[in-house]
């Protein structure tokens, strides 16, 4: 299989890794176009023979912390964000949008280590490699994450959680 | 408290990851016994991964939008000619590649800072013609053949204005356009209730170019923008959505494809 075809076969899972990344759909899917795009012509950076899939998120996760940094004068899409996030899950059922909300609010590189983690399952070694971060910071990010996030979903209530399994 | 072995914040999450060793796997347990707290944190921690995969893997039935795998092959072709006619061409195209990137800024994508160029001034243009009510345009769409052959002609390239209708809009004329490096064309169309947007088209030097669709605020007005081997577009709104202007850049987009 070329890369292109790998390529192809792994925009579902960068597009999920992208929008609990950054949020909404639009977002994302440019986020994901912008990956694509630097992928391509970073590929001689790539060692074959590793994880693609890791090298990817590699990629995506600079182009995020670029555009992070470009957008923050200019772009008004994101603001007042984290503000709205404030408000506890009331309801029985655990809502999307506050999970979303909730992620939203973790300092960026702790995000990326939980999502890494969490979400796309890759090794700890992995998102020390993805992240070119050492070991022990990843742990320490992954726990102030977890902390923080459960801190902010479940409030006093731990048991929320258990709706969604 | 030090009846057992220690166990190390690493391993509580790496016990409610499953990742924990299994020799390890019992100490951890018989600790989280003896500490209720500690328990209930390990096991929300489990849960947040549960939480997060019901939350997001929905994306992954997502239909993957056109544009993406066109993003994600559009090399491919340009890889198979590299590696036909040799590596003198890989080297030519490499240093091609990375013209671009000194051309454009380090942080953004290749050849980004230009299409930004063209995109701020598409937005600039917008905001000049379309709040105009008596003199929008400088020749109306009822001469549209005479609009698009005089500035295909002063272009030096063919320049369609794209049917819209299906999108709610109608041409409402042009006009020509001084441009950074020539003359460019710039169409307006509106709704039926008045809200306008405008097309950009500038003629590129370098023919050989494709770039996927980007977007960009300036103020109030959003821009969608590309470039397509013979020209760049750039389709601004200060009236539709930002989801509406990408409808419309990607009818736009169709109709130039041949």
């Amino acid at each position: 299989m070329n890369e292109a075809e790998r390529l192809v076969e792994l925009i579902p899972r960068l597009r999920r890794y992208a929008r609990a990344l950054a949020g909404d759909r639009a977002t994302a899917d440019d986020l994901v176009q912008d990956t694509l795009e630097r992928a391509w012509s970073k590929l001689h950076l790539y060692r074959r023979g590793t994880d693609l899939r890791a090298w990817l998120f590699t990629v995506m996760h600079n182009v995020h912390v670029n555009r992070v940094r470009a957008a923050r004068p200019t772009d008004p899409i994101d603001e007042g964000m984290p503000e709205l996030a404030t408000r506890a899950p009331q309801g029985d059922a655990l809502l999307v949008r506050d999970l979303d909300r909730a992620i939203a609010r973790l300092p960026d590189e702790q995000r990326a280590v939980l999502l890494l983690v969490a979400l796309e399952d890759l090794s700890y070694e992995e998102v020390a490699q993805s992240l070119a971060i050492p070991i022990g910071t990843v742990m320490s990010r992954l726990s102030r994450a977890r902390d923080k996030l459960r801190a902010i979903m479940m409030g006093g209530a731990a048991a929320k959680l258990k709706v969604v399994r | 408290m030090s009846e057992e072995p220690q166990v190390t914040e690493a391993e509580l999450h790496a016990y409610a990851d499953g990742r924990l060793a299994p020799e390890r796997r019992a100490a951890v347990e018989t600790w989280l016994a003896a500490r209720a707290e500690e328990a209930e944190r390990v096991a929300d921690f489990h849960r947040l991964g549960g939480a997060l995969r019901a939350a997001y893997d929905p994306v992954l039935d997502e239909p993957v939008p056109p544009r993406l795998e066109r993003v994600a092959r559009r090399h491919s072709d340009w890889r198979r000619f590299a590696v036909a006619a040799g590596w003198a061409v890989l080297g030519f195209a490499a240093g091609l590649i990375a013209g671009w990137q000194v051309a454009g800024t380090r942080a953004a994508p290749v050849a980004a800072s230009d299409g930004i160029l063209m995109a701020r001034r598409a937005a600039i243009a917008h905001v000049t013609y379309s709040p105009e009510v008596r003199h929008p345009v400088e020749v109306g769409a009822d001469q549209e053949p005479h609009l698009v052959a005089w500035l295909s002609k002063r272009l030096g390239v063919k320049v369609l204005a794209p049917k819209l209708d299906e999108a709610g809009l109608a041409l409402v004329g042009g006009r020509l356009l001084p441009g950074e490096s020539g003359p460019v064309a710039h169409f307006m169309y509106q709704t039926q209730n008045g809200r306008r947007m405008t097309m950009y088209v500038r003629a590129e030097s370098s023919k050989n170019r494709e770039t996927a669709f980007r977007y960009s605020r300036e103020n109030s007005v959003g821009v969608f923008y590309w470039i397509d081997r013979d020209c760049g577009y750039a389709i601004a709104s200060a009236d539709l959505t930002r989801d509406e202007l990408l409808g419309v850049a990607t009818m736009v987009y169709k109709q130039l494809e041949p």
